[in-house]
């Protein structure tokens, strides 16, 4: 549901890179997100193109990478990677995990003209 | 959209006062760095020359608001808490019953609803400032307008700040403030899987309040089973069982606030 605000956290960063750097357009938008962080990579991008309108980066492409999810197993102290949220411990099966980063959403790069 | 700080024409409506832009927001460039020259990065099918290298938080910007906020907090000496549950767990009543309990601490609330004044009205009633934000069509409160919040309260030393975020176990969870920590409330009516079925709003989360429990018995609900779906998500969180209604837990309650504030002040008179 705050897909929206991420993309106009998007547009914001975008806007002051363009303003450093002279740019006239951006063509695509690579971003990194953790498997934790809880966006909906349908609604990000329907919201894209709708926040995008009227800047620079109308039109632009959406591209997503994704990064591991990592957590802490409390049961076998082993920091483990898991692709949901709710997996047991892939070692010793343990149920109660912590996740140690994965909620990651960083803009990695811009292609610009 | 304002494009200095990026708040839309009325959407931060403090209790009724006008919404007065001080652009006291800073734009550090850290964590910035750029691909330059060959060796910078490689991607395929991309220009070297026509891509910036940006490695930024998408909600960078948000971040700065929180951190501002949590420098006046601790420069003040007030605790700060976001209240964060789904819409109907009760968080209003428990924070009047609360004010009530805690008796001399001074205390003030920032309300987020989408739409009304209804909850800062019931705020008010006990004696304490509050200030409602109305987030319009928005689903959580963010940092620039819990800044925004702030300028209209006391922040008196040693005092206690609530702020009570939008009904939702989703986006509130992504925000930062500028808290101290966020607190989660349930109500047992919920479901003892509330937990697995929002897991992030109770990793984020440093306590959970399991509220409405004089209900419990009319409800089939295990009371332990919420728990350990609770430790499940978050192996770390502290749990409290309250009726704000009937009181019961309540004590427990204010004991965890005093001690988190008397941790705070001892904190800041080391510093």
């Amino acid at each position: 549901m705050h897909e929206m605000s991420i993309c106009e956290g998007i547009r914001g960063v975008i806007e002051d890179q363009v303003r450093a750097h002279e740019v006239t357009r951006v063509t695509r938008v690579r971003l990194e997100l953790g498997r934790f962080a809880g966006v909906e990579k349908d609604a990000l991008h329907f919201a894209f193109d709708v926040v995008m309108r009227g800047s620079v980066a109308e039109g632009a492409e959406l591209v997503t990478i994704d990064l591991p999810g990592r957590a802490l197993c409390y049961d076998c102290g082993v920091e483990v990677e898991i692709d949901h949220r709710l997996d047991p411990c892939p070692d010793c099966g343990g149920g109660k995990l912590l996740p140690q980063g994965g909620d990651e959403m960083r803009i990695k790069d811009l292609e610009v003209a | 959209m304002c494009t200095t700080c990026g708040c839309g024409d009325g959407e931060v409506k403090t209790g009724g006062h006008s919404h007065d832009h001080h652009h006291h927001h800073h734009h550090h460039d850290h964590g910035l760095h750029f691909g330059h020259g060959p060796a910078g990065v490689e991607v395929p099918g991309m220009s070297q020359e026509r891509l910036i290298e940006i490695e930024t938080d998408i909600l960078s910007k948000n971040d700065r608001y929180a951190e501002a906020n949590r420098a006046l907090l601790a420069a003040r000496g007030v605790l700060a808490l976001n209240l964060v549950s789904s819409p109907g767990s009760g968080k209003t009543t428990l924070l009047c019953k609360t004010i009530e309990a805690l008796g001399d601490v001074p205390v003030a609330v920032i309300e987020g609803d989408q739409q009304t004044e209804n909850d800062a009205d019931r705020i008010r009633a006990t004696g304490v400032p509050a200030i409602q934000v109305n987030t319009g069509k928005g689903c959580h409160l963010d940092g620039h307008m819990v800044g925004h919040a702030m300028e209209h309260l006391p922040l008196e030393p040693a005092s206690v700040l609530f702020i009570e975020n939008v009904g939702n176990l989703v986006c509130p969870a992504a925000f930062d403030l500028g808290e101290a920590c966020k607190v989660a409330i349930l109500s047992v009516t919920e479901g003892e899987d509330k937990p697995l079925k929002y897991p992030d709003m109770f990793t984020a989360a440093r306590l959970a309040i399991l509220n409405k429990i004089d209900l419990a018995p009319h409800c089939d609900v295990d009371l332990d089973l919420y728990e350990a779906n609770l430790r499940r998500v978050n192996p770390e969180i502290e749990i409290l069982r309250v009726s704000a209604r009937t009181g019961e837990g309540m004590a427990d309650w204010t004991n965890w606030l005093r001690g988190a504030l008397a941790d705070l002040v001892r904190v800041e008179a080391a510093e």
